[in-house]
């Protein structure tokens, strides 16, 4: 009996932590890439205001990857302490991937993460844009390896299990390259450059409600436009194919997300709103659109597709959630387009920097990259149950064997200190991003935030926020 | 006697991983002990900076340690997990806070000083529960099959406290020197001050720990007191000795290196006293490195790897430290 709670409590303490980490990753990934840009453009055009958006940015950056590393290193060590059977089970297989995302890019993040942030007037511009560069390049290892390992336990192939039952390798190229790596890594890494864009073009629209001719403002907003502009698009025809993959490898997971609940043997329809119905298995309310979700997965009208009634009860994901988090995503990536469409057209009218109500809808949908990337790894996690290794390993097989007291007691801990911690930062954060962005001179030593040496410290007290 | 294989290659890569990750975090953990004894705010701010460029790298020891042993050792990493399970999550607790209080402490002022304080008791928490969870593991782990079989306070000892109390105060030491090699004026002085203490403690915590852990288990006494390891049984604490002349010595002439050199050679040499008691084990008293390993094919793969990339980041971490290296500059900003 305590088995069970001890379970359900690990699953939460997981799904918890996990939220919070993947929020600034999602943001540093983007933000790194975009930084290394600015920074290049300084570079190559000898342009101050680049540099002044770079300084503007750096900062929030310092603080946003500071609160990324120290939630991903309790990832690291959450396998172990609440999954250990997991962890000694797929060791083998994942733990090296793991291990090759620690050297080549958390390493290289870090290396080069000093140099970045201090070290402009020791190094010198060029070898300044280079460990930028580093740690962009860093950020996007990173996402490889722990997507790699991801997909894995979503889409397993190339290994085989010995006889203490550890999955072990056979073939490396099928482990790291499984079926759904692909398609996981160009969404998300298309999710975490759209998340940015919107974040960079929120913060340039707030300026420009405030001063319309900032030229800092300008190019954030023009650049971060642009950049919705590519990536929303894409977003959108990188999720179709990875929908038709997950079709092809996790069916009952679809069937959540599109929620049949019946098959339907000549055409399903698309079902854009409804509430589901878990007892009667069905969806109440169902605003539907016949044969479209045949189309759509499988490209032609009347294909039969399978639903829920083919599953096993018990392996049946949980509907509801499966289901609801999929049309936030999807309807959140609809209104980025529209965004993305709105912005062209009224730089195509000539008015990108006074538009009111582009500003407004941009401010608004600032935040929307992190709902949808939460929205969106909720629906690959819960549609996945109730396996940790799909068709391999249950949840509930993969558990420590630990006291539901002990899992009660750091799941609280966790949530006090996240909540405490990552609160205090997201009002830094927030701060940051409203400092005037012209304010911020060329040369780095006069930044805003010149804190800390000695004759300074004084001094520091008046500059340091400028929006209180 | 020494099987040299894989797994033995291995268990030498995880061992330095860990031992690189204890000299060098433990110098900015130890800064952040030592928070509260310097003054407000000109000599916090400078200690900060002469950490600040190179934190993040020291800490990505630790994740090396722990996804290496996951990776390599995926047994003993699920057995001591659990095991360890509330020093384990206290220290996490400690790194998160003392981590963001980096950036945290320069973006408030009325707020600075609680960040000041989350600085220091995130870095002793996290200090002191990776000394408890090191006196577990000495005292040994009990396992049933292939997972922990002990209850969850087995980790709580008076031997695992004295560990922790241990690494509080060697961390601090290291911090001690590091500043004393770092900074110049009230903080060198200050620092000076700070290490004479604590290397006094430092060195009688060691050679109690010594003391008790053959006791431990006859097995430890066995290992220390006979064959070819006895010669380390005299060389590690005349060695010891040795360093801690030197410190003073450099303590007492204003010697400014020395001391972290010398500090680090102790925690070098007790590194390797540890070692000396656990091999050919993992987790004592029942997983030997070969039980924990992964099989040839994912020890081979991450080798490869290894071998590649290690190198690089040893070479682009010296880099880093040479862009930031001689005393901090009391005029320079931090961002
Ligand atoms: C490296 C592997 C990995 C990665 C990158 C993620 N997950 Fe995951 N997730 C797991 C590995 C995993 C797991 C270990 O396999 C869990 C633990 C328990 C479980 O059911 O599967 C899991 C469960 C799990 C659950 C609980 C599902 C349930 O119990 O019904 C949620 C909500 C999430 N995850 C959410 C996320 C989010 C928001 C992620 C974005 C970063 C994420 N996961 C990335
Ligand atoms: C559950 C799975 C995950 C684990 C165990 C994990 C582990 C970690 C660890 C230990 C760190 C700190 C590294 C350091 O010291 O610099 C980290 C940071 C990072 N992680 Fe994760 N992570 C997970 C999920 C993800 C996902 C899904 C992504 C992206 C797709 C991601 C991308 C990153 C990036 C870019 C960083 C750099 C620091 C930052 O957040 O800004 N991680 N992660
Ligand atoms: C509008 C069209 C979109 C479609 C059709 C779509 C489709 C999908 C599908 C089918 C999955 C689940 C895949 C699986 O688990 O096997 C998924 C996951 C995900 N989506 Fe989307 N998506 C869309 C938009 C977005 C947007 C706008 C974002 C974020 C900015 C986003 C972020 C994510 C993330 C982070 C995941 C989890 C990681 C992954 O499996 O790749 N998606 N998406």
């Amino acid at each position: 009996m305590f088995g069970i709670e001890a379970l359900d409590l690990a699953r939460f303490q997981f799904a918890f932590t996990v939220s919070f980490h993947i929020i600034f990753p999602a943001f540093s990934i983007g933000l790194a890439s975009y930084l290394a840009v600015l920074n290049g453009l300084h570079l190559i055009s000898g342009k101050d205001i680049y540099l002044k958006v770079f300084l503007f940015w750096k900062k929030i950056f310092a603080v946003a990857f500071g609160m990324g590393v120290v939630s991903g290193i309790v990832m690291s060590y959450q396998f172990g302490t609440n999954w250990s059977v997991f962890s000694d089970k797929t060791g083998p297989v994942l733990g090296p991937l793991m291990a090759y995302e620690v050297l080549s890019a958390f390493f290289l993040e870090a290396g080069f993460l000093g140099v970045m942030l201090f070290g402009r007037e020791r190094v010198g511009p060029g070898l300044h844009f280079f460990a930028t560069l580093m740690v962009a390049i860093g950020t996007l290892m990173s996402a490889t390896w722990i997507l790699s390992v991801n997909s894995w336990m979503q889409t397993p192939a190339g290994y085989a299990i010995n006889d203490v039952g550890q999955f072990v390798p056979e073939d490396w190229w099928a482990i790291v390259f499984n079926p759904s790596f692909p398609y996981r890594l160009t969404h998300m890494v298309l999710a975490a450059y759209l998340t940015t864009a919107l974040v960079v073009g929120g913060v340039g629209a707030w300026h420009l409600l405030r001063d319309s001719t900032s030229k800092s403002a300008r190019l954030m907003f023009s650049m971060a436009m642009w950049m919705v502009l590519i990536t929303a698009p894409l977003q959108i025809v990188a999720g179709d194919f990875h929908g038709i993959n997950t079709l092809e490898h996790q069916p009952a997971k679809v069937m959540a997300m599109e929620g049949h609940y019946d098959s339907h043997p000549d055409g399903a329809p698309l079902i854009l709103f409804g509430i589901p119905n878990p007892e009667e298995k069905r969806i109440d309310y169902a605003i539907q659109i016949p044969k479209l979700s045949s189309l759509i997965l499988k490209h032609d009208l009347n294909a039969p597709l399978d639903g829920l009634d083919t599953i096993p009860d018990e392996l049946e994901p949980p509907v509801a959630i499966v289901f609801w988090s999929f049309r936030v995503m999807v309807g959140l990536g609809m209104a980025m387009l529209g965004l993305a469409l709105f912005g062209v057209w009224q730089r195509y009218r000539g008015r990108l920097y006074v538009s009111p109500w582009l500003h407004r809808a941009a401010i608004a949908m600032g935040p929307m990259g992190f709902v949808a990337v939460l929205a969106g790894w909720i629906t690959t996690e819960v549609g996945r149950q109730p396996y940790t290794v799909y068709g391999l390993l249950t949840t509930a097989q993969s558990a420590s064997p630990l006291e539901a007291s002990a899992v009660g007691a750091s799941l609280l801990s966790f949530i006090v200190v996240y909540f405490a911690v990552f609160g205090a930062g997201t009002f830094y954060l927030i701060r940051l991003m409203g400092r005037p962005a012209d304010t911020a001179k060329g040369k780095l030593n006069e930044g805003p935030i010149r804190t800390a040496g000695l004759t300074q410290a004084a001094g520091m007290a008046k500059t340091i926020n400028p929006a209180e | 006697m020494m099987e040299f294989d894989l797994a033995f290659i291995w268990a030498g890569l995880i061992a330095f991983a860990v031992l690189a990750y204890v000299v060098l975090d433990g110098f900015d953990l130890g800064v952040g002990i030592l928070f509260p004894f310097l003054k407000e705010t000109r000599e916090k701010d400078l200690a900060m900076n002469s950490v600040a460029p190179v934190w993040d790298g020291n800490e990505t020891w630790l994740v090396l340690g722990g996804g290496g042993l996951f990776a390599v050792f995926p047994l003993a990493y699920a057995v001591v997990m659990p095991a360890l399970y509330a020093p384990i999550i206290a220290m996490l607790i400690g790194l998160i806070f003392r981590g963001v209080a980096f950036e945290y402490r320069w973006r408030t002022q009325r707020w600075q000083h609680w960040w000041d304080k989350a600085f220091f008791a995130g870095s002793t928490l996290a200090a002191f529960a990776q000394g408890v969870a090191l006196g577990a593991l000495v005292q040994g782990i009990e396992v049933d099959g292939r997972a922990y079989a002990g209850g969850n306070w087995d980790w709580l000892t008076p031997f695992s406290m004295l560990v922790g109390v241990a690494v509080v105060m060697g961390y601090g030491l290291l911090g001690a020197t590091w500043l004393l090699m770092k900074t110049t004026g009230s903080v060198n002085d200050h620092a000076r001050r700070l290490a004479r203490p604590l290397a006094v403690a430092t060195l009688a915590l060691i050679g109690a720990v010594s003391v008790i852990t053959p006791f431990l288990d006859p097995i430890y006494l066995s290992r220390w007191f006979s064959g070819w390891t006895i010669a380390f049984t005299v060389l590690v604490p005349a060695l010891i000795l040795a360093l801690a002349v030197l410190m003073f010595s450099g303590l007492r002439s204003g010697h400014d290196t020395w001391p972290f050199l010398s500090a680090l050679g102790i925690f070098v040499l007790s590194f390797i006293g540890i070692g000396v008691s656990f091999y050919p084990h993992i987790v004592p008293p029942s997983l030997t490195i070969w039980d924990a390993a992964a099989p040839d094919k994912s020890l081979l793969f991450v080798l490869v790897g290894a071998a590649v990339l290690i190198p690089m980041i040893l070479a682009y971490t010296a880099y880093s430290y040479w862009v930031f290296r001689g005393k901090v500059d009391p005029n320079e900003g931090y961002h």
